[in-house]
């Protein structure tokens, strides 16, 4: 680390930034928050928007962006394109799409997805690292400073496994994902910020390869979910894979050549494919050129038949809007604005769609490719503390249930709560001396288990053997602000903390988790110091604020004056090695005034007894 | 016990649905009023506000604002309200859940069931017969949740047993006729 950077901007006192991050299917932003309006942040060839692809080529590092892209033509097995779609699914969710992607995937696909890339195995949150650490780097070259925290955006309506897998994919990336926050809810953030009105709002998300609506009510700065509803699988990629089914068609009927398993006339096919998809956004027609192998392909479409095709795709975000509204409690006439998000709201037949349904005119003027980044930006300022006059309320989108008798599922937390939210239920055991119980964790609506989503399964270990019947657990469920599971159980006859073994359905487990950062851990070293100072002085904020609480209470003036004298003199000492780069020091320090301020603490404690009792609050 | 854990931990968690308003239990509620309240809550205890907090106040966060959104989601339904509050006060709801049917609604659910299974084999006039079935039946449902109101304010002007009691078996009745309604929408849709 250079004394240079220590001279801007990154002066110790400031506790460190946080990026808001935009991890989509195609395209892949990092924004800040500069004073008081968030900003996307260029990369090194300019651009703010980083593709979501990575080249892992046979040797050498891999590559990740608007180069990684080019590799689809030349090396397309060893490169990976929307990933996102793969995150906390198994093979057998992503059989069918499979057949048209140049990678392989490996052996023991089954609840984590392994592809088989530049010679090695790698799972969809160990990729969407490599464009996560892209992002990293581009935010550190221009704010020149170490970026170790973020804000990462996910679908609405992206389950418990696929918002863990983004959250893993953060920390093999070396990123402490301080909020996973909804796409919809942080363009909504974006746009906000620049109307400050109150009403509700109704954001419109189609981009790559998901889709989201959400239903919004904003008032003096909060904002709040009503509903949202969506499919993590539908976007742009569907309408490619739709065109690129057909050409494929075409181009067999024409040269008698099936080129479906020709990966690299694939992919050249795909780009014309997405390449005349846009230009039909703004033009009557466009055609679909291959050149490959000495032989041309062409096909002119216009607009009209276009639309005729992809209709049945955009009718597939129909009934979720319509289900959200419900859910939201409000008619079309009651939305008063629609706010449309993501690359594939630029086709016509999409806008018309959506002034249909919602019978109004829908909001364009935001960029639909950073207003996503943008909002991350926000909410990272809202959590820095930099924003003050903002807060989200966001909703878990599916329903939480447990299996039960007949394999029946009994919802326990329903869709559009807002989050966190949580739900206890009592479990007992059914045979003398059970020392076991299991519970199977399901989300989604329908009724049986066979028709939700496993989450997993938590194993309730080491119960106190007792007759059938007389086991007491009781298990809190508890969606957290980032709409993922948390569970804890307490034995009610002892009241101990009951252990709980979790067996994630899908994804990885903590351990690998784990494995997979320490590999990843490189030259970090310098960073890693500076880190811990940092991170010893938050602490030493946060002891200094709660002693001088403290002094402010009678316990304070109940302490013999020579304790008095002790803890100021601790506290004296700690506010100089504050200012050292020596965490030690600091960590040191912060001991000294623990065992200063221990009689104090007893005051404490002591007069809190009597406060509760008294039944008043201390603090 | 350090001194800093403490000054965070002394903050105890309510203990229930009411307390995290700062209100004594009862049944009927200013909604609007209770809204404010909630969004003045959020705004000072979600979880967003302590981000770079200690994990003891991280977690105080998580878990108050958890306990309120639970609890400003069972407020905003009279019918999941008063649920709550028989619960609390240790009147057993669970076994209320059984499908008896209500005596004085035997003979008209015996009609309804009749004239849906005719309309499933597509009589059109069970179709109707149906329909008008739907309109006796949440005109009833109507008039259950104007005796419900009734009974919170009377509890809440003098809590009695009694009320309580009473409350419990209309519960019931609307619960049966929740489904009477559904079923009956479910066949005209
Ligand atoms: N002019 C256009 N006309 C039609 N489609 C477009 C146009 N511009 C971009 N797209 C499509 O938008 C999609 C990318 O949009 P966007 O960048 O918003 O998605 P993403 O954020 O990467 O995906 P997601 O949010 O689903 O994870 C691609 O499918 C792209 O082909
Ligand atoms: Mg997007």
């Amino acid at each position: 680390m250079s004394v240079f950077q220590i001279d801007f901007g990154d002066t110790p006192d400031t506790p460190p930034r946080v990026v808001g991050i935009d991890l989509g299917t195609t395209n892949s932003l990092v924004a800040f928050l500069d004073l008081t309006a968030p900003l996307v942040i260029p990369g090194t060839n300019g651009s703010p928007i980083v593709p979501s692809v990575v080249y892992f080529p046979t040797t050498g590092e891999p590559v990740v962006g608007a180069e990684a892209q080019e590799a689809l033509l030349t090396d397309p097995v060893n490169t990976v394109y929307s990933a996102k779609r793969l995150m906390g699914r198994g093979a057998a969710d992503v059989a069918g799409e499979l057949a048209l992607l140049p990678f392989a995937m490996a052996e023991g696909s089954e609840s984590v997805i392994r592809l088989a890339v530049g010679g090695r195995q790698l799972t969809p949150p160990e990729i969407s690292a490599y464009v996560l650490r892209q992002l990293k780097q581009n935010a550190e070259a221009f704010l020149n400073e170490t970026i170790t925290q973020a804000v990462i955006t996910v679908p609405a309506y992206f389950n418990d496994a696929q918002r863990q897998a983004t959250k893993d994919a953060g920390r093999i990336a070396g990123l402490e994902v301080l909020r996973l926050v909804n796409e919809p809810t942080a363009a909504a953030l974006a746009y906000g910020l620049d109307k400050r009105r109150n009403g509700t709002i109704a954001v419109y998300d189609f981009g790559g390869g998901t889709f989201d609506i959400s239903i919004l009510k904003l008032e003096e700065g909060l904002f709040e979910v009503l509903a949202t509803n969506g499919d993590t699988h539908l976007g742009g990629d569907d309408i490619d894979d739709l065109l690129l089914r057909i050409a494929l068609e075409d181009v067999d009927t024409e040269w008698g050549r099936d080129l479906s398993n020709d990966h690299e006339a694939v992919q050249r096919l795909r780009r014309a494919v997405i390449n005349a998809k846009h230009e039909l956004s703004s033009l009557p027609a466009a055609t679909i050129t291959l050149d490959y192998q000495g032989r041309e392909y062409r096909r002119s479409f216009p607009r009209d038949v276009f639309e005729k095709l992809i209709t049945p795709l955009i009718d597939r975000t129909l009934a979720p809007c319509r289900a959200c509204m419900a859910d939201a409690g409000v008619t079309p006439e009651q939305i008063d604005e629609v706010v449309l998000v993501g690359g594939s709201t630029r086709i016509p037949l999409v806008r018309q769609a959506v002034r249909a349904l919602f019978k109004s005119e829908p909001h364009t003027e935001l960029n639909p490719d950073e207003v996503v980044a943008l909002g991350a930006a926000v909410q990272a300022g809202i959590l820095s503390g930099e924003v003050e006059d903002q807060l989200l309320l966001d909703v878990t989108p599916l329903s939480l249930g447990l299996e039960t008798m007949g394999g029946v599922v009994t919802k326990l937390i329903l869709r559009n709560s807002t989050i966190p939210a949580s739900a206890t239920e009592q479990f007992t055991t059914a045979v003398d001396g059970q020392r076991n119980v299991l519970i199977h964790v399901l989300q989604g609506e329908r009724e049986m288990v066979r028709d939700c989503r496993s989450l997993a399964r938590f194993d309730l270990k080491d119960i106190d053997p007792v007759m059938a019947g007389m086991a007491r657990i009781e298990v809190r469920f508890l969606i957290d602000a980032n709409g993922i599971l948390n569970v804890s159980a307490k034995d009610l006859r002892t009241g101990k903390e009951q252990s709980v073994e979790i067996k994630p359905s899908y994804g990885l487990t903590d351990e690998q988790v784990e494995a997979m950062i320490l590999e990843s851990f490189d030259k970090a070293e310098a960073d890693f110091n500076e880190r811990q100072v940092r991170e010893a002085r938050v602490e030493a904020d946060r002891i200094l604020a709660a002693v001088d609480k403290a002094k402010q209470s009678d316990a304070w003036f109940d302490l013999p004056a020579e304790e008095q004298t002790a803890v100021d003199k601790a506290i004296n000492e700690l506010h100089l090695s504050y200012h050292g780069d020596d965490h030690v020091l600091i960590q040191s320090k912060m001991e000294a005034l623990d065992l200063a301020s221990r009689g104090l603490a007893e005051n404490m404690m002591n007069s809190a007894v009597r406060n509760v009792l008294k039944g008043t609050k201390i603090v | 016990m350090r001194l800093w854990n403490l000054i965070y931990r002394m903050n105890a968690l309510p203990a229930d649905y009411f307390a995290v308003f700062g209100i004594s239990p009862q049944l009927a509620l200013d909604l609007p009023e209770l809204q404010r309240q909630f969004y003045v809550l959020s705004k000072q205890h979600h979880p967003d506000r302590f981000a770079r907090a200690s994990a003891d106040e991280q977690r105080y966060a998580l878990d108050f604002t958890s306990l309120l959104n639970d609890a400003w989601r069972v407020f905003r339904d009279p019918v999941a309200r008063a649920e709550y509050v028989l619960k609390l006060l240790g009147y057993d709801t669970a076994d209320s859940r059984t499908n008896t049917v209500p005596a004085e609604l035997l003979e008209e659910v015996f009609e309804l069931n009749m004239a849906l299974e005719e309309a499933r084999d597509g009589d059109s006039g069970a179709r109707k017969q149906v329909a008008e079935a739907l309109t006796h039946f949440t005109a009833l449902r109507q008039d259950l949740d104007v005796e419900r109101d009734r009974i919170f304010a009377a509890y809440d002007a003098a809590p009695a047993d009694t009320h309580l009691e009473t409350l419990r078996s209309l519960l019931n009745r609307r619960r049966y006729i929740d489904n009477l309604v559904r079923d009956a929408q479910q066949a005209l849709s």
